[in-house]
């Protein structure tokens, strides 16, 4: 979701961004009741049909693919030691498919598509909830992401330059400061953007 | 041009009073105010668009008392901060200049066709699909810039929109800030840009020193500048 929208023309590139989700839900569900491991195969070779159609560069899939990758270096042995191989196996397979397919989604779908499918959902309730600020929460917390990655990593460089390496205090208190300050900008930016309600 | 009337101005922030007094009627097309860090001039500007709620005094823009208007006039006024990347919002670059239209309620066919006309004018079409957080900061500078202008304000106020820049992008940006036809209100300490404005007011201390031509006003504030040394 963050910024890693691929333009495309493909199928699933021109695909309303609503039925995409809804089937996002719908695989990543079935994928999570599957007990064999011949049906998770089956799945697998679905899910890379279905990146071969996107056409999609190989290292932005990989980079979205990796990071699940470390998490199970760490989960995979401890599940063979208390469930066996094969739990273990059909655990890695099914987190690697859900992944996968979210990434496939986010690869194929520029945000505000997501923003406008989420108020369409909305719709119907919005006697109760206000689609317009869901979708605005949204954007904001993609946003973020990229921005405070950005803030930790210029703290740590200076923090490293101070040779404070080892100090949580020289890490936690400039990030929490700069991240203040950020979000009082941002929500100046906003009101002068005109989203001043 | 739209007048923008300042009427006895003041604001304090805690004990500190940075803007003191100050009554302007701004009415040219480019509009430049310089003064060093503290004096006031960053929240002069952000008054203008009611981002700043004066602690005295009344601020009007068209004839709109930002205190009654504030929301009327902030379509009027679109302002440019010193760090884009605080006005980024969105993932990719075409997304963020079509966010500023989503309150606008314009058709799907309207809006894309501003926000293709605000790309192309600041040579932003090729990077419409990448990631608005890795631009350069020349080329965020210009995606905020776009991103204000595709909503067609009369008024565009900048809040020292080239400090971050380098050279080269410093002079990009001014170039683009020189051939725009909105009226323009910039805070701004690269005094090359004010140099071919109509009007430059100084400050100091909260209070206007100067406001004149860019002349004899950017003499004042050298002079300040040197005296301070």
């Amino acid at each position: 979701m963050i910024g890693v929208f691929h333009p495309g023309r493909s199928l699933l590139h021109r695909a309303p961004a609503l039925l995409k989700l809804g089937l996002l839900a719908a695989f990543v569900t079935a994928v999570a009741l599957q007990g064999s491991l011949m049906a998770l195969a089956v799945a697998s070779v679905l899910v890379m049909v279905l990146f071969l159609i996107a056409w999609l560069p190989l290292r932005l899939v990989w980079q979205q693919v990796v990071p699940i990758l470390w998490l199970l270096a760490f989960a995979v042995p401890v599940q063979v030691v208390f469930g066996g191989w094969e739990a273990a196996a059909m655990m890695a397979v099914r987190l690697v498919l859900a992944v996968a397919l979210a990434a496939l989604y986010t690869l194929t779908t520029p945000v505000s598509a997501t923003l406008d499918a989420m108020q369409a959902l909305l719709r119907p309730f919005r006697r109760w909830i206000d689609a317009d600020r869901v979708g605005l929460t949204l954007a904001l917390t993609i946003r973020c992401v990229p921005l405070l990655a950005e803030i930790v990593r210029e703290v740590l460089e200076a923090r490293k330059a101070r040779g404070a390496e080892g100090s949580i205090a020289a890490l936690a208190v400039p990030v929490i400061v700069r991240a203040l300050q950020t979000a009082e900008h941002l929500g100046d930016a906003l009101t002068a953007r005109g989203f001043d309600d | 041009m739209t007048e923008i009337v300042f009427d006895r101005v003041s604001h304090d922030f805690g004990p500190d009073r940075v803007v003191d007094d100050v009554s302007l009627v701004l009415a040219e097309h480019r509009i430049g105010i310089v003064g060093a860090n503290g004096s006031g001039k960053s929240t002069l500007a952000r008054m203008i668009n009611g981002l700043v709620t004066p602690s005295s005094g009344r601020v009007s823009v068209g004839g709109l008392d930002l205190a009654r208007h504030a929301r009327e006039v902030r379509r009027m006024v679109g302002f440019v901060f010193t760090n884009a990347d605080n006005q980024i919002v969105m993932p990719t670059v075409r997304e963020d200049v079509a966010f500023t239209l989503r309150r606008h309620k314009l058709d799907r066919a309207d809006a894309a066709a501003r926000v293709d006309a605000a790309l192309q004018r600041f040579g932003l079409t090729e990077l419409a699909d990448r990631p608005a957080h890795r631009l350069s900061g020349g080329q965020k500078q210009l995606l905020a810039l776009a991103a204000v202008l595709v909503a067609e304000p009369s008024i565009i106020v900048a809040d020292e929109p080239t400090t971050l820049l380098d050279a080269r992008n410093a002079r990009l940006v001014s170039e683009h800030f020189a051939e725009l036809p909105q009226q323009l209100v910039v805070v701004s300490h690269h005094l090359e840009l004010l140099e071919e404005f109509d009007r430059v007011i100084v400050m100091e201390g909260g209070r206007v020193i100067a406001d004149d031509r860019p002349g004899p006003a950017l003499d004042v504030y050298r002079e300040l500048i040197g005296s301070a040394r």
